[in-house]
């Protein structure tokens, strides 16, 4: 299932420059892995030693803040956008 | 150059988080490590060899006196931003039990009556020096008042993002400086998100993204002139309004500069903050007592404040339990009525951002939760005139009469019974 995933600036470094890549994944956890192994060392930046999705980071499903629906388990199917993006203040 | 880069008191950015150096360029997160926000490193002992209360006092009457604490290596762009009136607030005290109120009165800011106009100073002014001559932001309105008319000030090309749903003083207030403005079909939240997502791939400076760690000193500059202004002594307790939270930590942030060079005495400060408890995660993690924020979706008529996913909120809920402060949040009702109160006993009239902040004032003064006898200071940051949707209704009508001396002898005695009708014994 193709998968379109939005890189923050901070991690285009990782990807070639590319600001967006398309994966096959199942979740938001297995995309995570699925990106490591395209772009080696990028997980390690976007989650903590247990695997946790850094808490200054917050990841986006179509629009949506997967902190409102299931996290990291967070179902991923054909078509759908993710996007990565670092923690912003705001006003 | 080499003149003006010695005027320079900051030396690079450094991870809030991890303490990861990186130069002082355009960028606010921690991409190396963490992720963690990015701060400005000043040196401050050259601060402290520089600065003195006579020095600072012997400048503008602006931001700008204050420029040895802000990260900017060049002449600032000007526009008369701060030192805005610090206002002793008896009748408001006294209808609250209290007996040392201040308000803090940044809805007469300039150029645009919000305290926006502090960050937005700074960061077109880092802006320029990094190049940039495109600016943007994502604002739930007053942040894209402050950038449209800063840019246009400084003849910046000026692109900016709002919630499709702003207030028509919010958006008529950016279009009259004639920046490209984008109303989006979402909440502040999915704004932002998508700002970013514009900064990966346009080379602009975004005031609260890549220029965010520049952007957030401006608010500083409230800390120290309260000091200032109270004869350089600190407050005893402050109650601001929490959005994202950056303001809240960066009057902290502004208290300490002062103390570490030695400008005031330290003495404790109680932080507490206020939210709408239609756009609460704050409030609701210092109830729950976590120590992480949980987002949000925004319903409140305090849109300036509305932001679900706060980023500095871990930030403002250490500091409000390490200083003793509470953070509460007030219903839309209570926001009206906090607008009405500061209005009618103070002569401020101030938007829903400030009627949250002067409801929460009233909700701690009524738990007992301020001390009559604190030093206390309110922060108003915004300008009523703005938000005038959020009053209508509940302010009443003028009395229509015809320009004859017996119509209006009529229309003064049906006032005055009506006034009678709603008075009540308030003791001020």
């Amino acid at each position: 299932m193709a998968i379109q995933v939005l890189i923050p600036t901070p991690l285009q470094k990782y990807t070639a420059d590319q600001a967006s890549v398309e994966l096959e994944a199942s979740s938001v956890d297995g995309l995570l892995q699925a990106l490591d192994s395209q772009f080696p060392g990028i997980k390690a930046r976007l989650t903590d030693e247990q695997g946790k999705l850094r808490r200054f980071l917050n990841v986006y499903v179509n629009s949506e803040d997967i902190r409102f629906l299931d996290n990291q388990a967070t179902a991923l199917s054909d078509g759908d956008e993710v996007s990565i993006v670092p923690a912003v203040a705001g006003g | 150059m080499t003149a003006t880069l010695s005027r320079a008191t900051f030396t690079g950015l450094r991870c809030k988080e991890c303490g990861h150096p990186y130069d002082a360029g355009a960028r606010h997160v921690c991409e190396d490590v963490c992720f963690g926000p990015l701060e400005v490193v000043y040196d401050y002992d050259a601060i402290r060899a520089r600065v003195t209360r006579a020095t600072i006092e012997a400048g503008p009457a602006s931001i700008w006196r204050y420029r040895e604490f802000l990260p900017v290596q060049g002449d600032p762009i000007d526009v008369g931003t701060g030192f805005t009136p610090l206002v002793r607030a008896n009748r408001l005290a006294r209808r609250l039990g209290l007996k040392h109120l201040y308000i803090k009165n940044d809805g007469v800011n300039m150029p645009t009556l919000s305290f926006k106009d502090r960050v937005v100073s700074v960061a077109l002014t880092r802006a320029r020096e990094l190049g940039f001559t495109t600016v943007s932001c994502a604002s739930t309105g007053n942040l894209a008042n402050s950038t449209a008319a800063i840019a246009a000030h400084a003849g910046l090309e000026c692109c900016v993002f709002i919630p499709a749903d702003l207030e028509l003083g919010k958006v008529l207030g950016t279009l009259i400086y004639n920046p490209t403005l984008m109303a989006v079909k979402g909440n502040y939240d999915q704004v932002n998100r998508l700002c970013s997502e514009v900064a990966n791939t346009y080379g602009w400076g975004f005031v609260n993204i890549n220029l965010r760690p520049y952007y957030s000193e401006g608010s500083k500059t409230l800390g120290y002139e309260v000091i200032e202004q109270l004869g350089w002594q600190l407050p005893d307790h402050i109650v601001a309004p929490l959005a994202s939270g950056s303001l809240f930590t960066k009057i902290r942030k502004g208290f300490d500069e002062f103390i570490k060079v030695g400008l005031v005495d330290d003495k404790p400060v109680r932080f507490s903050g206020a939210q709408a408890e239609g756009c609460s995660p704050i409030a609701q993690a210092f109830e729950a007592g976590r120590d992480f924020i949980t987002p949000v979706k925004p319903d409140t008529i305090a849109k300036s404040i509305a932001i679900g996913n706060p980023a500095d909120g871990p930030y403002a809920l250490d500091i409000a339990r390490r200083t003793g402060g509470t953070i509460a949040s007030v219903t839309d009702e209570e926001i009206v009525a906090g607008i009405q109160l500061l209005a009618e006993t103070e002569g401020v009239f101030t938007e829903t951002a400030g009627g949250t902040t002067i409801a929460v004032l009233k909700k701690l003064a009524e738990q007992g939760k301020i001390d009559p006898e604190e030093t206390t200071v309110a922060y108003i940051t915004g300008n009523g005139l703005k938000t005038l949707e959020a009053i209508s209704g509940v302010v009443g009508e003028p009395h229509t009469i015809e320009p004859q001396l017996s119509s209006f002898n009529a229309a003064w005695e049906r006032a005055q019974s009506l006034h009678r009708a709603t008075w009540e014994p308030m003791g001020v």
